[in-house]
This record gives structure tokens, C-alpha cells and sequence, in this order.
């Protein structure tokens, strides 16, 4: 297969970017994504030029390294997968693709695509644990959790923190990646005991971080590769009008 | 010179980690304040490290390459992890985990260490759970568990197919709570490049600043190496894109012995490679094994008729086929260890038996599982790895079996340990999959996570009080001393000389190179000469490695080229250590195999043969300097707790 890419190119956090346009062909339909990447990639340094850079680790869909916007959407047209797990034939034979970073002002560019999504990091900070020391728990099976509340507060705990859900949203909120964690403990007997804390405190460092306001369109449910689902932020505002009437 | 001691205490071995505690030095919590430690690595045994170290009041400091903490490879772990907590009532125990895991590691781990970890197994899945991670639960609303392969008993625990993830999230929330409070200062996109020794101590780090490019320094009172396993030297493996060897072959060449480089784990069920520009070979858990069984066809024309895609391998009749771990291990059948699994494989499809177009795979069938369980309940069990699978080769192992074929994925060798995870040089500490001690010479699956996170909850906060309890008056370290300059100068020197190659061949060329030569002649079978061609090779590869290679960009920014290449360029010399090591040990044992070291005769003919009269012993590697045989050391090993004998399956 043959295609034309057309990549967001930026040497620097400050400096100008654009989009640039490259060609690759011969690519097999069972390569992935990012190993159409690594063969442009590959001929940019035969070249001599600068490689294009982008995130990516696991290569599996879990470590939420990968952040592209092909063609329009948060890690391309497939549903339920992230960029890694994305192959060429989900593509047409000389097809244009669009290569952008995940955009939002809470994330800024480092490099070409690769972005800074620390923002994420100051959220969990503020509230995404259990406050005990190691050493100090009981027996695991003192704790008793139906299969189903199990599985539900896995659902939430999913979440790769890739920030597709925010590239996604016109408003560039972070509601859902911000609701999956806050979700995973309010359905746990073990996340109960600050579930008040914790939710005042995380949906108050999201908006310091100048996510916008979510606006219930429900773009961000679409474009998540795990699934994470529109509940858990009907969860976190429960979770949060419960709260702030304590509180 | 540095010499072996393994400091293993006094006592009986179920009494020694309770009588090491008793005895150790303390720092009290007002000093804590006062020591600084720094910690390589935010995976489960770093991140589990950092939490702890944190709560308890000392100062951390935690570096790692990815753009957040919870990123690090753990996060990919599918399977599951074990604990002895005996849940399912079915006679397990410290000591059958203990015995388990010794029997799986083929009598080539340290007894000690292994009993502690089976001890404190249990104490990790309180502590999990603790934290919030959500296991999967039975019905009454007990944890859930599953078998994994070299066990008998049920002792796994897993969260769907997202263990690892949801584990290391767990670690990921305690040390949030920690830089939150102060106590855990987190560097994102740092790569460690050396580590600073001063007096014989470590005392810091020199890091590469990966956004700005710029060499930084920082001083610890201890530090500790969390880095992860090497797998990637095989270049097509089942780790991340970016894990690497680097930071422990800079501490190997300051004087960190490196033990057991050869003992390399290959998983057996992985997804055959399928093209030239295949980036990495992903990883089908153990855990499906539990319920899929594993087969070739009897017939060579049905091999032929499948390869040509005349036949489906649904339309081959039960009696045309071969169970052939079933058939060779009746006792355990398709849950044999790795490593025993592997090499069945490799045999079917040497023998002209593998079912994909080049040969090399093998079936793991569900239909056995599904006809007894009914598809809802496979798809609990295994839903998402069905899923990946299919995405990843377009076929629905629902209907059809999968093709798998082993791959390189996990290293049981590491930098040596003594007991209390120290190195051979003091203050100088590792943890995790990054040292060698536990799992032998074959790690059983689930017990690398359980591993990773007993060293970094409970093992090494326990012990380095011991170290540090003598630093309580030494202050802050000074990182404009002469040892810094030199190795921040020495970190400078070896970019600028990378630069200045500007070759014509990238980074990938020549690791896809050496990962052929690991693979053909370092990897599943390994004889004699194929292991001296392979050290001739090796070098080929890493002259014209540092002739030819080109990097594009600057030093000055972010470049994962440049990355690449020191990653790599510490490949190439590790890669002569597993041959040198491999040559070394000429017995077959555990996931090293040598093709000189099979049984002649009787019920195990053509099982691998352990020589435990002249090989019952670590070998741990000194750097002597470039261009030098490294120099070998033993750590003879003793079994008291437990009788030396032939592993057997069958
Ligand atoms: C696909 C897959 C599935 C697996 N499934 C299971 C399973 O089911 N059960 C099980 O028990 N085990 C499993 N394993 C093995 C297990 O996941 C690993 O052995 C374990 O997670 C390693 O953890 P770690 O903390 O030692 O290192 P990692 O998690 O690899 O972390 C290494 C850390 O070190 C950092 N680092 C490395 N070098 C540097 C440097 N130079 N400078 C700065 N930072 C650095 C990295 O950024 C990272 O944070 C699996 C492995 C794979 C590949
Ligand atoms: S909620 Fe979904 S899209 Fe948002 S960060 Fe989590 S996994 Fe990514």
C-alpha cells in the first residue's frame, strides 16, 4: 500500500510548527500504525534528516505512551484501540492521512507529536490514592466485594490516561479520564473513606490546569480506547454534589 | 576487588528475614529526613520503592524515561500474581510456593531470597487491595484465582487480562500521595547514563534531561537501580519499545558484578512474527494455557494442506493430531514451565511440523474450553486477549485456533544481590526484574510482579536502613566534586562520539543485525560453536555499530534517536557477556539450554541435563576494563530447605 502523510512538524515547545508532507509506499496491510511510522522514520535518517517524533512504548495498548490524531480523530478511525493497535489495513490504498499531536492547552507540544500531558500527573496527585502506609493493611479477604462491583470499578480503573478524551472534546475537558479514577474508588468499600476529599480535590486541580467545562457531547466516550464509559461521569457528579453539599 | 558475600543471616530458613529484622540498624524517622535516595525506575519494584521509602519519611528521588510513572513496562503484565495465601483451600503454602518457584528456577536461584518472597507473598495482595486495585472476585465476593504454568495449586491472582496495569496504577496512587506530600520528588523523561562513585560509595547520578538534552547531576546517600530486564538485546521481544539494559550495564562497569547474563526466559506463547518491519512481538498471557491446549497436526500433508490453506486446522479430526505436551508431560500437559514449553515448540517446528506459512507457530485451541465453559465464560476469562489477538492477526480465535510461537521476553539474569539487594558495590542497590536473584535460571509465570513488588514494599525498605543508618551525619552530597566532573565529562564524551560518526546505517539496523545473532545463536538452543561464532559477531556488529551509525537532530533537544543509540550501543556489549556466559555454563538448565547437556537415556531421554556437580553455582561477571575478559566469580549455591533434583513433568 501506498500513502501520503501529511505531519504536524514543530522543532520545539516555542517554535513555529507546520504541516509537512511525506510519502511511503510498499507498506503491507499487517503493519501497524506506528511501524509505517518507524519505516518514514527509517528513510528520513538514509536522508540524513531530522526523524519525526512521537510517543510510544508498549506497543500493546495499555501504557498510554501512544497520542496521535490521524485524519481528525484520537488515535484514528478504529474504535476501542489505541495508535499502536491501529494497522494500515484500516486504510485505503493511497489514501492521504493527516498526522497531528492529541492538541489541548493543557497539553503542550514538546516535539512534532509528542506532547506534555503532566497536567494528568498534578490531577491524580490531588486525589487518586488510599491514604495508608505499606505494611499496615488487614487480610485481603476481609474485604468482601460483589463480582459485579468488582468488575464495574475495573471498567473505571482501565483507563491508560492517554488524553484522547481530552483531544477529542471541543472544550478540551478531562472530565472523563478525571471520573474513571474518582468512579474506580467511590465503587470500592476501600475508596469510600475519602471519597469527599478526593473528589473535591482532583475536580479542583483539573480546572486549575485549564481544562475546559464539559459539556455533555459525549465526543470523549467515542474516541476512548478502553471504553471508558459516559456513567462514570454522571458518577463524579453525584460523587461531587454529594460532596460539596458536606463539604 | 569486590568479593562475594551473600549475607545471608543466621537461623533456621522459615526464622532468617524475621531474625535479619530483629538485628538490622534503624534510621530513626528524625534522620530520615536527612538522607536522600535515589531510585531508577517507576515500574512495580521502583514505584513500590519509592511509595514505601517516601511514607517512611527519607527523601526520594525517582527517575524514568516515559512521560509519566505509570507508564513503565509493568504496566503490560497480563497474567496474573501469585501469592501463597492458600484462598482455594488446596494444600498451598510459603512452602510450596518456595518449593515451586526453586523446582521452576531449576535449582539455580538463591534458597534464601526465595523463601522470603514466598513469605511475604501474601502481604503484597493485602496491600494491593488496600490500595484499591480490583482483582477479580468470585461470587460470594472472595478473591479470585487462577493456575499459572510449573504449579498445581491455584495461587494467581489477576486483575481480567490488566494484572500489571492495575498493580502498578496501585504503586502509581501510593507514590502520587507521596510527591503530593513532599517526601517523593518525581523526573519525568530522565535517562539515567551513570552512576557517580564516590569513596567506593554510589552517591548520585548523571541523567540526560530528555526534552532538553541537558546532563544533570544529582546526589543520593544511596541509590537504587530499578531498571527492568534486558529482553530487548533479542530485538524482536514482548517488552516495551524502550526498555534497555543501560542502567544496569553503567553500574556493571563501575563495579556492580553482573550475574547469569545467559539465563534469558523465551515465552512460548507469543504471535509468530509475520514481517520485515515488525517493531515487537506481542505476548498471548500463560494464563490462556490454563484452558487452551496446544497441538501440531500428526501428518506432514496436513501440514503441507494448511501452509497452502487447503485445510483448516478445524477440519483436522481429534485422532490427526498431536497434543504433544500433553503426550510428553502427561502431569502437568500444557501448564509445563516456560522454558519446557518453549523448547517443545521449537522442536515441533524444526521437525517440520509449524502451521503458519514459514513454519514457525504452533495452535493453542480453545474449542475444548468453550464446548466445556460456554463462550461467556471464556470470554470473562480471556476476553481481551482474545480481542488483541484478533486486531493484531484479523483472525477470532473464538472460532478458529490462535497461532503462537515462543519469543524473548523476560531475563532471570540481572545484576547480582546479596540478601539485602545491595550490589557488589555498597550503597549501590537493585531490585526488581533488574537484579538476578529469585527466579533461578527460569522465572515461573506470575512471580516476576509478585517479585517486583515483595523487593520494593518490603524487601529493600527493610534493608537499607542498614546502609544508611551510617549516613546519618554525611549531609547533603556535593555534586561539583571531581567524581562528578568526570563521569558527567565521560556522559558528554560519548554523545559527542556518537555524533561524530554521522555513518550512513540507523540505530535499528543494527540492532535488528544483532538480535538475529542473539536469537539464532544465544537463544532458545545454544552449542558450543554456534556461541563462539556469536561472540565474533557480536563484535563485527558493534566495530562497525560505532563506524557507521548516523543520528540525526542535536544533543540539545528532544531525540529519541540519540536514545536509541546509547541504548543499543550497551546492547552490544552486554550481548558478549550472555555468549561468554552461555560458553561458560556447559549444562542445560532452565531456560538454558545447551545442546551438548541432553539425558542419553532412560525415562528422560532428551530432557535437558543439569551438571549440579560443577555448575551449582551464580556466576557473577566483573568488568575489568574495555577490551578485557570480564572476570568470573561463583557464588557456589547451597539447598538445605529443599533437595536438589532433576526437574520433572513428566
Ligand atoms: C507482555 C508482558 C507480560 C507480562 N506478564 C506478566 C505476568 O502476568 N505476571 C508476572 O509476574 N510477570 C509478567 N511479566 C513480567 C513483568 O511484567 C516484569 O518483569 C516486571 O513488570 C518488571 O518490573 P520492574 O519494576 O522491574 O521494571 P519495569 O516495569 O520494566 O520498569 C523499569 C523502569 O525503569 C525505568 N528506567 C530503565 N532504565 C532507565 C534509565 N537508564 N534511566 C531512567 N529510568 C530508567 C523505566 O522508565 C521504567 O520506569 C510480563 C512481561 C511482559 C513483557
Ligand atoms: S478516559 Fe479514555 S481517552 Fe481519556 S485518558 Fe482514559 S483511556 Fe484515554
Amino acid at each position: 500500500m501506498d500513502f501520503t502523510l501529511k505531519i504536524w512538524r514543530q522543532d520545539s515547545a516555542n517554535a513555529q510548527g507546520s504541516m509537512k508532507d511525506y510519502k511511503v509506499t510498499d507498506i503491507s496491510s499487517d503493519t501497524s500504525f506506528l511501524e509505517m511510522l518507524d519505516v518514514l522514520n527509517q528513510q528520513l535518517i538514509e536522508k540524513g534528516e531530522d526523524v519525526i517524533a512521537f510517543d510510544n512504548d508498549c506497543r500493546e495498548g495499555v501504557c498510554g505512551m501512544c497520542s496521535l490524531y490521524i485524519n481528525g480523530e484520537a488515535h484514528g478511525p478504529k474504535k476501542l484501540v489505541t495508535t499502536c493497535q491501529l494497522y494500515m489495513r484500516s486504510f485505503k490504498d493511497g489514501q492521504t492521512i493527516y498526522i497531528e499531536p492529541f492538541r489541548a492547552d493543557a497539553f503542550p507540544i514538546v516535539k512534532d507529536l509528542v506532547v506534555d500531558r503532566s497536567a494528568f500527573e498534578r490531577i491524580q496527585q490531588a486525589g487518586g490514592y488510599n491514604s495508608f502506609d505499606t505494611g499496615s493493611a488487614e487480610d485481603a479477604n476481609n474485604i468482601l466485594i460483589d463480582k459485579e462491583t468488582a468488575a464495574a470499578a475495573f471498567d473505571s480503573a482501565e483507563c491508560i490516561g492517554c488524553g484522547a478524551c481530552v483531544a477529542t472534546c471541543k472544550n478540551s475537558s478531562a472530565m472523563l479520564f478525571v471520573s474513571a479514577k474518582v468512579s474506580q474508588f467511590a465503587l470500592l468499600p476501600q475508596g469510600r473513606i475519602e471519597a469527599t476529599s478526593r473528589v473535591l480535590n482532583m475536580v479542583k486541580q483539573m480546572d486549575e490546569e485549564g481544562f475546559g467545562n464539559c459539556t455533555n457531547t459525549g465526543a470523549c466516550e467515542v474516541e476512548c480506547p478502553k471504553g471508558i464509559s459516559l456513567e462514570n461521569i454522571a458518577r463524579m457528579n453525584r460523587e461531587y454534589l454529594a460532596a460539596s453539599l458536606k463539604g | 576487588m569486590a568479593k562475594l558475600d551473600s549475607k545471608i543471616p543466621e537461623g533456621p530458613i522459615e526464622k532468617k528475614w524475621e531474625n535479619y529484622k530483629a538485628h538490622t540498624n534503624l534510621v530513626n524517622p528524625s534522620n530520615r529526613r536527612k538522607i536522600d535516595i535515589i531510585i531508577i525506575g517507576s515500574g512495580l519494584a521502583g514505584g513500590a520503592a519509592a511509595a514505601t521509602l517516601g511514607e517512611a519519611g527519607y527523601n526520594v528521588k525517582v527517575f524514568y524515561f516515559q512521560d509519566s510513572p505509570r507508564r513503565a513496562h509493568s504496566i503490560a503484565a497480563q497474567g496474573g500474581i501469585n501469592a501463597s495465601k492458600n484462598y482455594q483451600n488446596d494444600n498451598d503454602s510459603d512452602y510450596r510456593l518456595f518449593y515451586d518457584t526453586v523446582k521452576g528456577g531449576d535449582y539455580r536461584g538463591r534458597e534464601e531470597n526465595v523463601y522470603r518472597l514466598a513469605q511475604l507473598s501474601g502481604n503484597i495482595i493485602d496491600q494491593c487491595v488496600a490500595q484499591g486495585v480490583p482483582f477479580a472476585r468470585e461470587y460470594g465476593g472472595t478473591l479470585a484465582n487462577r493456575s499459572f504454568g510449573g504449579a498445581q495449586v491455584s495461587r494467581t491472582f489477576y486483575a481480567s487480562g490488566a494484572t500489571g496495569q492495575q498493580l502498578l496504577l496501585g504503586a502509581y496512587s501510593s507514590m502520587n500521595r507521596q510527591i503530593k506530600a513532599g517526601s517523593v520528588k518525581s523526573y519525568n523523561r530522565h535517562e539515567m547514563l551513570d552512576v557517580v562513585i564516590v569513596d567506593g560509595k554510589a552517591r548520585g547520578i548523571i541523567a540526560r534531561n530528555l526534552i532538553t538534552g541537558k546532563i544533570e547531576r544529582f546526589g543520593a546517600h544511596a541509590v537504587v537501580v530499578a531498571s527492568g530486564g534486558y529482553g530487548n538485546v533479542f530485538y524482536l521481544s514482548t517488552n516495551a519499545m524502550n526498555c534497555n539494559v543501560t542502567a544496569a550495564w553503567k553500574i556493571y562497569k563501575k563495579g556492580a558484578f553482573f550475574a547469569n547474563p545467559c539465563y534469558t526466559q523465551i515465552h512460548p506463547t507469543c504471535i509468530p512474527v509475520s514481517g520485515e518491519h515488525q517493531s515487537k512481538l506481542t505476548l498471548m498471557s500463560e494464563s490462556l494455557r490454563n484452558d487452551g491446549r496446544i497441538w501440531v497436526p500428526k501428518h506432514k500433508e496436513d501440514v503441507e494442506a494448511i501452509r497452502e490453506g487447503k485445510l483448516k486446522p478445524t477440519e483436522i479430526p481429534e485422532e490427526n493430531r498431536d497434543y504433544y505436551l500433553e503426550r510428553r508431560y502427561p502431569a502437568f500437559g500444557n501448564l509445563v514451565p516456560r522454558d519446557v514449553a518453549s523448547r517443545a515448540a521449537k522442536e515441533r517446528c524444526d521437525a517440520g511440523f509449524g502451521v503458519n506459512k514459514a513454519g514457525y507457530a504452533v495452535y493453542l485451541d480453545f474449542a475444548d474450553a468453550i464446548s466445556r465453559l460456554g463462550v461467556e465464560t471464556v470470554k470473562e476469562r480471556y476476553g481481551n486477549l482474545f480481542d488483541m489477538y484478533q486486531n493484531i492477526t484479523g483472525d477470532d480465535p473464538y472460532k478458529t485456533p490462535m497461532m503462537i510461537y515462543p519469543a524473548s521476553h523476560y531475563t532471570m539474569g540481572g545484576t547480582w544481590v546479596d540478601y539485602e539487594t545491595m550490589t557488589t558495590v555498597p550503597g549501590l542497590y537493585a531490585i526488581g526484574e533488574a537484579n538476578f536473584s529469585d527466579h533461578g535460571a527460569n522465572r515461573l509465570g506470575a512471580s516476576s510482579l509478585m517479585q517486583c513488588l515483595c523487593d520494593g514494599y518490603f524487601v529493600l525498605p527493610a534493608t537499607i536502613a542498614n546502609y544508611l543508618s551510617g549516613d546519618i551525619h554525611t549531609g547533603s552530597i556535593d555534586t561539583s566534586s571531581a567524581e562528578f566532573d568526570k563521569a558527567a565529562n565521560g556522559v558528554q564524551e560519548l554523545i559527542d562520539k556518537i555524533f561524530a560518526i554521522n555513518g550512513t546505517k540507523s540505530v535499528d539496523y543494527f540492532h535488528r543485525k544483532l538480535g538475529k545473532v542473539m536469537w539464532d545463536k544465544v537463544g532458545l538452543a545454544r552449542n558450543e560453536k554456534g556461541l563462539k561464532e556469536a561472540i565474533e559477531e557480536i563484535k563485527e556488529i558493534r566495530a562497525a555499530f560505532w563506524n557507521d551509525v548516523r543520528v540525526p537532530g542535536k544533543a540539545n533537544q528532544f531525540n529519541n534517536e540519540l536514545e536509541k543509540a546509547i541504548r543499543v550501543a550497551d546492547f552490544l556489549e552486554l550481548a558478549e557477556l550472555m555468549a561468554i556466559d552461555a560458553l561458560n555454563r556447559k549444562e542445560s538448565c532452565g531456560a538454558h539450554y545447551r545442546e551438548e547437556s541432553v539425558e542419553p537415556d532412560g525415562p528422560q531421554k532428551g530432557e535437558a541435563k543439569r551438571n549440579d556437580k560443577e555448575y551449582t553455582y551464580v556466576a557473577a561477571w566483573e568488568y575489568m576494563g574495555e577490551g578485557k575478559e570480564p572476570k568470573l566469580h561463583k557464588e557456589p549455591l547451597t539447598f538445605n530447605a529443599i533437595e536438589l533434583k532433576q526437574r520433572n513433568y513428566k
